[in-house]
């Protein structure tokens, strides 16, 4: 009998033992405070020329700094490493004087050399770190590498890097481009230590399996800049932990430590932060703000909106939509202030142009289109598509989207509207991945349809341009004059200028039509209230340098 | 014996092959494709077509699930769409998390279940019967995510006895040679890591243990039934043993043999019930893993985390039968 006993002891201890045997596996700074902030998941890495993710970004831009950046919580664009910077009257040479006593976290120096060997280093990327998932914004502003591996990729805008001095260079492209200092805030673009890169080997990487891999250890346990923390530690699924940078060439962090951790439900997220294992977290569901306002402790940082949602209206052979009035019937058919009042929590903004308002280049002055049905009746009626007009309106399923929370139900409010203004309306809907998106982007996706649009970067170009600078098939409109102003204003290096162009080219597509926005909406940032200086910037990220914990 | 063992093993690669097929056919019949999913909405259809000649999706179907099955022959899972990473390190550094959970919501689920069927048996038709009668149903129905989310909101943010998510307290530096929280705390001396673990464990633990409580609650009472009834405990009685030494020596030894292997099967089970209770307390484990790349459709992690899952599945249960044919020696035979 004890041997029955030892037996059925083995049975549970040999269950427990499977476990954890299988495959072999198994394998402060000071007295100054600790800020604890939940993001929604791991970074992917920390070489930010190699990722394009809001979560890896959030960690590179405490460690690394570009030569420019956006004054915190604003888009407004000012000098971080360069001091200064100077363009030619072509537009193609661009000089940038560089900051002094500044140093990388490895202790070398930051000077003319390191700017070169990063420009360099992007430029000559070959094999498989030209793969789109290795480098998405070096391509998406760039264009092409030095040798084009991978067909598809365009001729590179960058053409050379001078070094004039240890503290200035001057930096040659191919052509004329306004979008090329503004993406220098990306942390893509983002100074790293040359000699951190070589000597971990940063610029090694595979495809696997149609995803790129770097296999040096850089980008998992040496990210080098010269930004006011340093890196200290990754635990995959646990935290990022970062410290001060005391050798920090600006006003240094009033922190001693910052750790990310990843939390990826948004009410893990905040019962977090009720429970006091976070002192802040990102991304709150704008559902949670009125419970965390709620809560005397905790507060609300508000992100200003950096996406739109909109409808698209697709012209083309037969379309009823290639009457501009049938367009404007639309637009004032669309209920958009109750949408935005309905489905965005008190989140959302109502959007009367293509970019949101923190951008240069949004205009005051472009044409409104208030809901007004017996408006877009009469404007139907003297159309070449009379009372009841009929469309088809296509929109997404299983998706929820920062500019669109709640697709069918926004769909459904403007169906109503529409149909209240002369309008007969043929739902469609469809998954969104890969279904939705892909019938949107070849412009099969019905007269009207529901989309929308997150910025990578603080420029106008990254929205107007991105719908409007040529032909696309989601539109499926052909108006030189919209072309003509957005291309000028993507390649005008004046700023003055290209905000002009741009606001001129926003009036120009709101009479024009070919979509109509709705809604921009804010993100947030749920924290103890005792956390002061900690800003969210609109393109996404969150500015720690100020920040500290009471 | 050894013919039992080997025969047993001899049944694992035909389920192992038939696992894999299944996983391959479901990840194709998925709407979408691998590609569309790791090249994202912003791909061109040329890039995608590019892309599909690049990685063989344009080969017929038994070829590719022939150069997929090299692969995973060696425990090559490829690489996360989401994550860049290999799915083996990915597993390599949640596995140990999952292990854990499930070793302490089993350990859960014993140490309360198997005292409570005995005495539930012990007091049979009377009120203690039926209390764990009704806290037995109470654990089957009530869904895990539920619970879990239940637990969380009195006992971590009401009452702010324990914590809400993750495996430690960040704020606690200590080493982890292996990987598994409890074990690198013992093997480092860190007691106060230790308690910090364990407290991390406990909510997780008690709403993964649930179900697999009430069923061994239900078990132990039907088997202890059985046995106290059996001559040769009435025989023990008569000889005058003292009711305590029969209850012990003679009850329960018999009565864990049905008890032992509903513990086993409840192990595996336990990993698919990881998924919800990893990703209510964010338990950086396979389960939260598995989830995410579901709703990333990371087809890579998708087929190497449910394969390795499905695998640690069968092994569990091999190791089941193969244990409960030296228990019972008639299992052999038949």
């Amino acid at each position: 009998m004890r041997g029955i006993v030892l037996k059925t002891g083995f049975i549970t201890a040999a269950c427990a033992a499977v476990l954890l045997v299988t495959l072999g596996l198994g394998g402060s700074s000071s007295a100054r405070p600790t800020l604890i902030y939940a993001g929604a998941a791991d970074p992917t890495y920390l070489d930010p020329g190699l990722v394009s993710d809001g979560e890896s970004f959030r960690v590179t831009e405490a460690i690394m700094e570009g030569l420019v950046y956006l004054k915190p919580g604003t888009t407004q664009l000012r000098p971080r490493l360069a001091t200064k910077w100077a363009t030619s009257s072509d537009g193609k040479t661009w000089t940038f004087w560089l900051r002094r006593g500044v140093k990388f976290h490895d202790g070398t120096t930051f000077a003319s050399g390191a700017v070169c060997y990063n420009f360099n280093r992007w430029y000559n990327w070959s094999g498989p770190f030209q793969d789109a998932s290795a480098t998405y914004y070096y391509q998406a502003i760039y264009g092409g590498f030095k040798h084009n591996d991978v067909s598809g990729l365009g001729p590179p805008l960058f053409r050379s890097c001078a070094k004039k001095g240890k503290y200035k260079v001057v930096i040659k492209l191919n052509r004329k481009s306004g979008t090329f200092l503004p993406s220098l805030v990306i942390s893509s673009f983002a100074m790293q230590s040359p000699k951190a890169l070589a000597q971990y080997g940063a610029d090694e990487g595979e495809l696997r399996n149609g995803s790129f891999v770097p296999t040096g250890s850089y980008a998992f346990q040496h990210p080098t800049g010269t930004g006011p923390f340093k890196f200290k530690s990754w635990t995959v699924g646990e935290k990022v932990e970062l410290v001060r940078n005391n050798s920090y060439w600006g006003n240094k962090a009033k922190l001693g430590r910052l750790i990310i951790r990843p939390i990826g439900t948004t009410t893990g997220r905040l019962q977090a932060l009720q429970n006091g294992e976070v002192n802040a977290y990102d991304l709150a569901a704008p559902q949670d703000v009125a419970t965390i306002k709620g809560n005397s402790s905790l507060k609300v940082i508000t992100r200003a909106p950096f996406n739109v949602a909109y409808v698209t209206i697709h012209q083309g052979t037969g379309s009823p939509m290639n009457d501009l009035k049938v367009r404007q019937a639309v637009a004032y058919g669309l209920n958009r202030q109750q949408v935005v009042d309905s489905f965005y929590f008190g989140a959302g903004k109502l959007a009367d142009e293509f970019i949101p308002p923190s951008l240069p280049g949004w205009s005051s002055k472009v044409q409104k289109y208030p809901y007004n049905p017996n408006k877009a009746k009469q404007l139907l009626n003297s159309s070449s598509c009379h009372v009841p007009c009929h469309v088809d309106f296509w929109y997404p399923t299983n998706v929820s989207r920062p500019y669109m929370p709640d697709p069918a139900r926004n769909f459904q409010a403007f169906q109503a509207s529409l149909e209240a203004s002369g309008f007969s309306v043929t739902p469609h809907s469809a998954p969104w991945r890969p279904t939705y998106v892909a019938k949107v982007n070849d412009g099969t996706a019905g007269d009207l349809n529901l989309i929308g649009w997150s910025g990578d970067y603080g420029d106008p170009d990254n929205f107007v341009g991105t719908f409007f600078k040529s032909f696309s098939a989601q539109f499926g409109f052909q108006n030189p004059a919209i072309f003509n102003i957005l291309t000028k204003a993507a390649n005008e290096t004046s700023v003055t200028k290209r905000i002009a162009l741009y606001k001129k080219a926003n009036e120009m597509i709101m009479k024009y039509l070919p979509g109509v926005p709705y809604a921009h909406s804010n993100s947030f940032i749920g924290a103890q209230k005792r956390v002061h200086g900690m800003v969210a910037t609109p393109v996404g990220g969150t500015w720690f340098q100020g920040a500290t914990v009471g | 014996m050894l013919r039992y063992v080997v025969r047993r093993l001899l049944l694992v690669v035909p389920i192992l092959l038939g696992l894999s097929i299944l996983v391959f056919v479901w990840v194709r019949a998925l709407p979408g494709s691998p590609i569309s999913s790791l090249l994202g909405e912003r791909a061109t259809p040329a890039l995608v077509a590019q892309y599909r000649e690049r990685y063989g999706y344009n080969e017929p179907v038994y070829k590719q699930y022939v150069k997929q099955l090299r692969s995973w022959s060696r425990a090559d899972f490829g690489t996360s769409i989401a994550t860049h990473r290999e799915v083996k390190d990915e597993i390599k550094q949640r596995f140990p998390a999952t292990a854990e959970l499930t070793v302490a919501a089993l350990i859960f689920a014993v140490a309360i279940g198997v005292p409570l069927g005995f005495f539930a048996a012990k007091k049979h038709g009377r009120l203690f019967d039926h209390a764990s009668l009704f806290i037995s149903l109470i654990g089957v129905s009530i869904p895990v995510f539920f619970l879990a989310i239940i637990l969380k909101y009195i006992f971590a943010v009401r009452l702010g006895w324990l914590p809400t998510v993750g495996r430690i307290d960040v704020l606690i530096e200590t080493k982890h040679p292996t990987n598994f929280y409890v074990l690198d705390a013992i093997i480092t001396g860190d007691w106060h890591a230790l308690w910090d673990v364990l407290k991390h464990l406990i909510l997780p633990a008690v709403a993964l243990g649930s179900i697999p409580l009430a069923i061994v609650t239900r078990i132990t009472r039907a088997a202890v039934l059985d046995v106290q009834n059996e001559d040769y405990v009435r025989t023990a009685r008569a000889k005058g043993l003292p009711p305590l030494t029969v209850d012990r020596r003679h009850v329960l030894r018999n009565a864990l043999l049905p008890i032992s292997t509903i513990i086993g099967l409840q192990a595996g089970l336990l990993l698919s019930g990881a998924v919800l209770t990893e990703t209510v307390f964010a338990f950086p484990g396979l389960g939260s893993w598995l989830r995410d790349a579901i709703f990333n459709r990371d087809y890579p992690v998708i087929q190497g985390g449910i394969l390795f899952v499905a695998f640690l599945f069968v092994m569990v249960n091999l190791i089941v039968d193969i244990s409960y044919a030296i228990i019972n020696p008639r299992i052999r035979y038949s």
